[in-house]
Order: structure tokens, then C-alpha cells, then sequence
């Protein structure tokens, strides 16, 4: 098992060594500078403008900048961010948690009903509850979430004013950040209506970032259910008088389950590409808005080390996923 | 379903309001994005300075609320040398600092934090010169304060002495200008010792009407009335900014009642907006102007006939109708109608196809071909200038002139556009920083601004006098006439086109009274009252 980890842990050193590649590039290819996009309607005189390039190390040589760069990760500095000027990491640190919190509850979302539905719909394969399903599964899927998303709002929070309309909480509870996770602090500060606000603020963004996750794993878990309900080990379990219940639930699903951990462990990349348009509408304060903004302000500090640290936490989970898949499927581990 | 639905989010929101503060008057703005931090020194957005300059900072003087015109803020009074050389200001009494969590004042305010506050951003050799990594003081150099100050000296505890290289009539509206917001050296000063003056941006301390409290990064900045203010504490009790991004989510917050006041609508929520009868949506023209800079150096645009039938060419009204949808007006002069020394005789050039076809043939102009240039971003003086392009692009084809659309990114199209030798027309525009018409005439077409902000490279020496001229009087009166003089010189030489002054809109709660709209385009909050 160990040696099946560091084997994995071996493959994700040329990805990151790519990942700071594609970063630092990305950003300095799209046109604008981030110098001149912090200056307002009266510009930079040009003097000061090569006084700030030499202090942020934008007039070295391209090669020697990336350099600094990933020597400065090695070390764990991630640099100072162009426009607000306060340390990446702190501002990461701060934001993360939002994110967390609402790529869990999206994923807690997208689990609970879509693992249900795919089931169902395999079970009754052609019924009019599988077409409806799969239907749906497809318009979510094709979605764009920020108009999904403005679509919930105007309908919950401004037709029928069920739900907020957008932030974390309330403004009226104004609870000093523990963890980050408002509904934990909430708990944390034994204020239960906070609690309850918190969770109302989570429940619109949730939505609109769990509809693709849950498309797509209410159709693999349909298809891989029905892979395995034709196996003749199903019909073995039906010959020996198995209830219906333990024949789909005890061994199909258990089976079916393989191809569907794989399907939920990628969709964190899914998640962490919809926070961006999700935190966006939602006024969410997490790291997709902090990202958006920092790529029209070209903040290439800050775009380089926040999808540097992005990808390292999507691919921290997916060697979770991996280690799982071993633990579900013994089979693997040998390979 | 749905009244059990109800029923229980009407429970929860019961409980939410119980668990509350107690009654406290508070006002929740919905602003449109997140500061980068709150010292207005260095910052340059609007929302900066919401958020920074004029909820916890004052400055020596004051814009009016509602107006242009300067009145006495931290000085209670000044006078200025016949030369026009020095500045004598008599500082306030008894002026506190706020006391919060990481800061209790010693002293009221006095004539150190003036000089303080503008050596930090003049004087290489201050501690605060660099105290933050990669800053630039742009509005103090952008003002071109450098230039101007010879010395700022204390005279006595309550009196500051500042001398200028040479007579600058619009200093005292710069001095109500953001960046000139007044910090407390005593604070400074302790956070050098501590060894962290870099919290100087993140928790401020200033006289203003409002005091520092929170900000959770992107998503909500909250204030509390100042107790002590000068002015008398202000009538609400607790300011929140409630950070919200998209306009379209902000006109819903506000609908539902999580804000009471918005800025910036999308000019199609406009009407909608002002049909809700929980609302009320002020409205003011912006001091701003979106216009065209033709390159007067390069031929055929260095002649004034073919500059002069290009613009009648133009069917300005037609666009603004399309583009601004209402919430614009043709722009006759540079300076919007609003600003004092405004000339309201100037002619326009009217729109006249056959006139501009027949000027452009007498020119012995033909088959001319013209960069159009058009930002790729939407500004408050033109929500789209790709758009506007297009109908000039028609409406110059009409008299056989092509146009071919220019764009690039935006830092990157404002760099392009300046140089001196940039062909064709350049769509830009401007915002009013002081409300001072040297704002617009020098900083836009004096000689010196060629290469830097003269989109036009347009040096007319007659224009040139008056406007320089401007400077050195200081009765307003006599500026006046001779800001008149300019305006008339610049339509008969059209180095650009003026296309439009825009409107801005600001929807709020009904409940709220007391706001005034701000030609500069900031938003204050201290003459703010809200019914319960």
C-alpha cells in the first residue's frame, strides 16, 4: 500500500513542475500589465514605473523571473500581491475556508441525490422516472452556472423571497473568523441562529455549484449500475432468493461504486472551476472570486501562486480519491 | 409546502433580527468591488476611496456635499499671499482621532499630522515613503504636487505654513482630494516603533465621520459612527458595505432588502428600478466626458477643416441614444454644463452629412482612411465605445470617409494612445478629480501633457495662454472668463470631438433620506438618515 502511494505521490512532482510552468505563463501572456492596471485615470510617471517593475522583479530576464519564483514557493513565500500588497498566502488562507465550505456542501449535495437518482433510474431502466432523470441530468449538465445561478436568485430570493440573495451570513451576526467555516464558527460561538443564517446563505450557491457535479454522477452511477446488474453474479444473488433491496444494494451498488468514486474524486476539479462563476454571482468571498479579480487586475503574483496552490489542493485530493479506490478495490493495488 | 416553507424562514428570520444589536441604526451599502486597502494615499479606484478617504479620513478642506465648491474641513480657515505663492491654514481645535481596539490618541489633531500626511507622499527620506511593497503615490504625483510644493512648515500647533514654486489656483480644490486625507502622525509614529507600519493600511485611524471596525477580505467592510466626530456624530449608528460584485445581483439585494442603497445599476435595470415603489433612484449628471482625440501632427487631421467635418459628420444625438440609453447628453464643451466657467454660447458643430462632405472635398481630402480607436472596457463616460465606433464608422462612410476599428487591451490601448505619433482618432474620456476646470483643460490639452494625457499631441499656443494663465489668477471670476475663452478656441481648432457628458444613477431604500449624489462620483454617508 505504501509503496502504491509514493508511486502516486512520484507521478504528482512533473505535474506541479508543469502546473508552475502553465501559471507563470498564462498570466503573462494575456496582454495588460499589472502595474500600470493599479495606476488610475492620471498613470504612472514612467520613472516610477521602472522603480516598481525592479521592485517586483517584473524587468529581470523571463527565465530568472520564474526562477524566483519557484525558488520562492520551494521556500514557502508565495509572493506579495501586486494590488492589495498584503502576502499570497495570507490571502488564501483567509479565502480558502469560504470555498471549502461551499465545494463540500455542493459535494455533499451532489452525492446524496445524485448517487439515489442513478440508482433509481437503473433499477427502472426506460421508466418514465430514469427519462426525466437523465433529462435533467443532461439540461444541468449543459447549464452555463452564471446564468444558472442569477436565474436562482431572481426566482428564490426575489419572486418568492425564500432565500437570500447573496454573502455568508446575515449582516447583523458579526462573528470574528475561527476557522474560516461560517457554519462551524457559528456552532463554535454556540450561536445557533447564526447557524441557521449561515446555512440559508449556503443554499442558493450550493445549488448552482452541486447542478454539474450531480449531473454527471447521477450518469455514471446509472451506467455503471447497470453494467454490473447484468453481471451473472447479480443474477446468481436473484436465484438465491435475494431481496430485491440487498440484491441492488448489497451487490450491484457495492460493485458499481468503483467507477463512481473515480467520477466524484475528478469532479473536485469540476467544483473548484465552478467556484470561480459561482463566487462570482453569489458575492461568495472565496478563492474563484479572489482569482477572477486578480486576473483583470493581472495581479500575476497573485494568479501564479493561487493556481499553483489550487492545483496542489485538487491534486491532494485526488491522491485521496486513488488511496480510496485501493481500499474499495483490493485489485488495484496490485497493478 | 410553501407555507410551511414560509412559515419556518419567517421563524428563522424572526430569530435573526432578536439575536441582533439592540435597534442600532445601521445602513447597508452595496458597493461594487473590494478595496485593495484602506490608505487613500495610494489607491486610485472610486471604491477605494468610498471605502478609505471619506468614511474615516477628512481633509484640510472640503467638497460640499452635493457640489464642487471647497468649504473648511480640518483648516477652519485660510489665506493665500497676493503672489499666489503661500498658503497660511488655521487648523481646527479640539479635532479628535478615533480610539478603537488598536489605537488610543493621545492628542487632538495639530499641524504635525498635516505635514505628516503630505511628506509621507513627497519627501523620499520619510518612514512611510515605501512602507508598503511596490506603491506609488499616483494622485500626489498625478496633481503634480512635486512640481508645485516648495515647503510645508508648521508655524504654530494650529497654523501650517505651505509655499508653492509657482502660483497654482486649482491647490486648495486638490487639497480636497482623496489622496490629501489628514492621518495621524502619533499613530504612525507607533506603528514605526511596533515595527509594523504596514498596518497603517489595514486598520486605519482618522478624524472622518466613521471608525474602522472590520473587513472581512471581499465581502463586507463595517464602520460605526464616530462618537467624537468635529461635525457632530453622525445619525446613523453602523455603516456596512456589503461587497457585491455583479449589478445585476446587487439591484436584487436591494429589492429584497439585504441593501439599502446600490451603485451603478446597468443603465437596462434603470427603468425597472424606478418603477418599484420601496424605491427611490437619484440621479445627477457625472462630471465626466467621453470625447475623441484626432492626432492634429499627422495629415490630413492637421487641418482644421477635415477635423471640423469629421465631427459634423457625426450624428452625436443619434448615438447617444443608442448607446447611452438615456443616461447621457451630448457634450457641447470639454467640461460637463454643471462646472462653473462652463460657456454655455459656444456652438456646436452641427450634424451635416452634405455640409462635412462638401469641407472634406474643399480640403482636397479623398478616399481617407482613419484608425477608430475604442477601449475594450465600458467606462462611466462610455458604456461602450465599441458600439459608439460603429455608428461613427457608418456615419463617416456616409461622406466616403473609412473607418477601420482599433482595440487592444486596455492598460495596453491607454499606452498606445499616447504616443505622440498615434494615428487617428482615440475614443477616451475623463472623471473630474476636483471639480476644478484646470482638471480638464491642462491635464487633457495643455502642451506639456503631449505624450502623457494630450491624446490629440495638440498644442494651440492661444489655448495655451489662456489656460496657463488660468492657473495663476485666484479670483475665481477672472478664471472664469478666461476657462470661457478656452472653450470657444477649442471648438473653432477641434483637436477632438466631444461626444457626451454621462448620468449616474443611484437606486436606494425609500427608507433612506439625507443621501446626496456627488458630482465626483464618491459616496458619503455622513448626512445619512434612516427610518426605522
Amino acid at each position: 500500500m505504501l509503496r502504491y502511494i509514493l508511486q502516486k505521490l512520484a507521478l504528482i512532482v512533473p505535474t506541479v513542475i508543469g502546473i508552475t510552468i502553465a501559471a507563470f505563463a498564462f498570466i503573462r501572456l494575456l496582454p495588460g500589465d499589472p502595474i500600470l492596471a493599479m495606476a488610475g485615470q492620471h498613470g504612472i510617471t514612467p520613472e516610477r514605473y521602472e522603480i516598481l517593475k525592479e521592485q517586483f522583479g517584473f524587468n529581470l530576464p523571463i527565465w530568472q523571473q520564474y526562477f524566483n519564483y519557484v525558488g520562492g514557493v520551494l521556500h514557502g513565500d508565495f509572493g506579495i500581491s501586486v494590488a492589495t500588497k498584503r502576502p499570497v498566502m495570507t490571502e488564501f488562507l483567509t479565502l480558502f475556508p469560504a470555498t471549502v465550505e461551499l465545494a463540500t456542501v455542493a459535494m455533499i449535495l451532489a452525492i446524496a441525490l445524485g448517487i439515489p437518482a442513478g440508482i433509481f433510474a437503473a433499477v427502472k431502466r426506460g421508466s418514465w422516472f430514469d427519462q426525466v432523470t437523465m433529462g435533467v441530468a443532461l439540461t444541468g449538465y449543459s447549464m452555463p452556472i452564471f446564468w444558472w445561478g442569477l436565474l436562482l436568485i431572481i426566482f428564490f430570493s426575489g419572486y418568492l423571497g425564500w432565500t437570500p440573495v447573496s454573502g455568508r451570513i446575515a449582516l447583523n451576526f458579526f462573528l470574528k473568523p475561527i476557522t474560516g467555516f461560517m457554519t462551524i464558527d457559528s456552532l463554535l460561538y454556540g450561536n445557533w441562529p447564526a447557524f441557521v443564517s449561515s446555512l440559508r446563505y449556503l443554499i442558493l450557491p450550493s445549488i448552482a455549484l452541486a447542478t454539474i457535479p450531480l449531473a454527471v454522477i447521477a450518469r455514471q452511477t446509472r451506467s455503471a449500475m447497470l453494467e454490473v446488474l447484468g453481471e451473472e453474479y447479480v443474477r446468481t444473488a436473484r436465484a438465491k432468493g435475494l431481496s430485491p433491496r440487498r440484491v441492488v444494494g448489497l451487490h450491484a451498488f457495492r460493485n458499481a461504486l468503483i467507477p463512481v468514486v473515480t467520477t466524484i474524486g475528478l469532479q473536485v476539479g469540476t467544483l473548484m472551476a465552478g467556484a470561480i462563476l459561482t463566487e462570482t454571482i453569489f458575492s461568495w468571498p472565496g478563492i474563484g472570486k479572489w482569482m477572477i479579480d486578480s486576473i483583470s487586475k493581472r495581479d500575476y503574483v497573485v494568479v501564479q501562486s493561487g493556481l499553483l496552490l489550487i492545483a496542489l489542493i485538487v491534486m491532494a485530493v485526488n491522491l485521496i480519491v486513488d488511496v480510496l479506490y485501493a481500499v474499495i478495490n483490493p485489485r488495484i493495488r496490485v497493478q | 409546502m410553501k407555507k410551511l416553507m414560509q412559515g419556518m424562514m419567517l421563524a428563522v428570520a424572526t430569530l435573526a433580527v432578536c439575536a441582533g444589536a439592540a435597534q442600532a441604526k445601521q445602513l447597508v451599502f452595496c458597493s461594487e468591488a473590494s478595496p485593495a486597502h484602506f490608505d487613500p494615499g495610494p489607491t486610485t479606484g472610486g471604491n477605494d476611496f468610498d471605502a478609505s478617504s471619506r468614511t474615516i479620513y477628512n481633509r484640510l478642506v472640503e467638497f460640499k456635499h452635493g457640489g464642487t465648491d471647497v468649504e473648511p474641513g480640518l483648516a477652519e480657515s485660510w489665506e493665500i499671499s497676493d503672489d499666489g505663492l503661500t498658503y497660511t491654514f488655521h487648523l481646527r481645535a479640539g479635532v479628535k482621532f478615533q480610539t478603537t481596539s488598536y489605537f488610543t490618541p493621545t492628542r487632538d489633531f495639530n499641524a504635525d499630522d498635516v505635514i505628516f500626511s503630505f511628506e509621507r507622499q513627497w519627501k523620499e527620506d520619510n518612514a512611510y515613503y515605501n512602507y508598503l511593497e511596490g506603491i506609488s503615490w499616483d494622485y500626489f504625483q498625478g496633481m503634480d504636487m512635486p512640481k508645485f510644493l516648495k515647503s510645508i512648515e508648521k508655524v504654530d500647533d494650529l497654523t501650517v505654513k505651505m509655499t508653492l514654486n509657482e502660483p497654482n489656483a486649482p491647490m486648495i480644490a486638490n487639497l480636497g482630494m482623496d489622496f490629501a486625507s489628514i492621518m495621524s502622525k502619533e499613530y504612525a509614529d507607533q506603528l514605526a516603533a511596533a515595527g509594523t507600519k504596514e498596518l497603517l493600511a489595514s486598520q486605519p485611524i482618522g478624524t472622518g465621520p466613521f471608525e474602522f471596525v472590520d473587513y472581512q477580505t471581499d465581502a463586507v467592510i463595517r464602520y460605526k459612527a464616530f462618537p467624537d466626530y468635529w461635525a457632530g456624530k453622525v445619525a446613523i449608528d453602523d455603516l456596512i458595505f456589503a461587497i457585491t460584485t455583479d449589478p445585476a445581483v446587487r439591484v436584487q439585494k436591494l429589492k429584497a432588502g439585504e441593501c439599502d442603497i446600490m451603485d451603478y445599476p446597468n443603465p437596462a435595470d434603470i427603468a425597472d428600478l424606478q418603477a418599484d415603489t420601496n424605491l427611490t433612484v437619484a440621479e445627477q449628471e457625472g462630471l465626466n466626458i467621453g470625447y475623441m482625440s484626432y492626432n492634429t501632427t499627422i495629415a490630413p487631421m492637421d487641418n482644421v477643416a477635415v477635423r471640423k467635418a469629421l465631427n459634423m459628420a457625426i450624428n452625436k444625438k443619434a448615438i447617444i441614444d443608442a448607446v447611452y440609453q438615456g443616461a447621457g447628453q451630448v457634450a457641447v464643451n470639454l467640461i460637463p454644463p454643471t462646472m462653473w466657467s462652463y460657456n454655455k454660447d459656444v456652438v456646436d458643430d452641427a450634424y451635416d452629412p452634405a455640409a462635412a462632405k462638401a469641407a472634406l472635398e474643399a480640403a482636397g481630402v479623398k478616399d481617407l482612411t482613419i484608425d477608430l480607436w475604442a477601449m475594450p472596457v465600458s467606462r462611466p463616460y462610455n458604456p461602450n465605445a465599441a458600439r459608439v465606433a460603429e455608428l461613427i464608422q457608418a456615419d463617416w462612410a456616409a461622406v466616403g470617409v473609412k473607418a477601420n476599428i482599433v482595440t487592444y487591451e486596455w492598460t495596453e490601448y491607454r499606452e498606445l494612445g499616447k504616443a505622440k505619433d498615434r494615428p487617428g482618432a482615440f475614443q477616451i474620456g475623463w472623471t473630474g478629480d476636483n471639480g476644478d476646470p484646470d482638471n480638464f483643460f491642462a491635464t487633457l490639452f495643455s502642451c506639456s501633457a503631449i505624450g502623457v494625457s494630450n491624446y490629440s499631441s495638440w498644442c494651440d499656443p492661444t489655448f495655451e495662454k489662456l489656460i496657463q494663465d488660468a492657473k495663476k489668477v485666484s479670483d475665481q471670476g477672472e478664471r472664469a472668463k478666461l476657462y470661457e475663452q478656452a472653450q470657444v478656441v477649442f471648438k473653432e481648432q477641434a483637436p477632438a470631438l466631444t461626444l457626451a457628458h454621462s448620468k449616474v444613477f443611484m437606486p436606494m431604500n425609500k427608507r433612506v433620506s439625507g443621501f446626496t449624489m456627488d458630482p465626483l462620483g464618491i459616496h458619503r454617508f455622513d448626512n445619512v438618515d434612516v427610518t426605522e
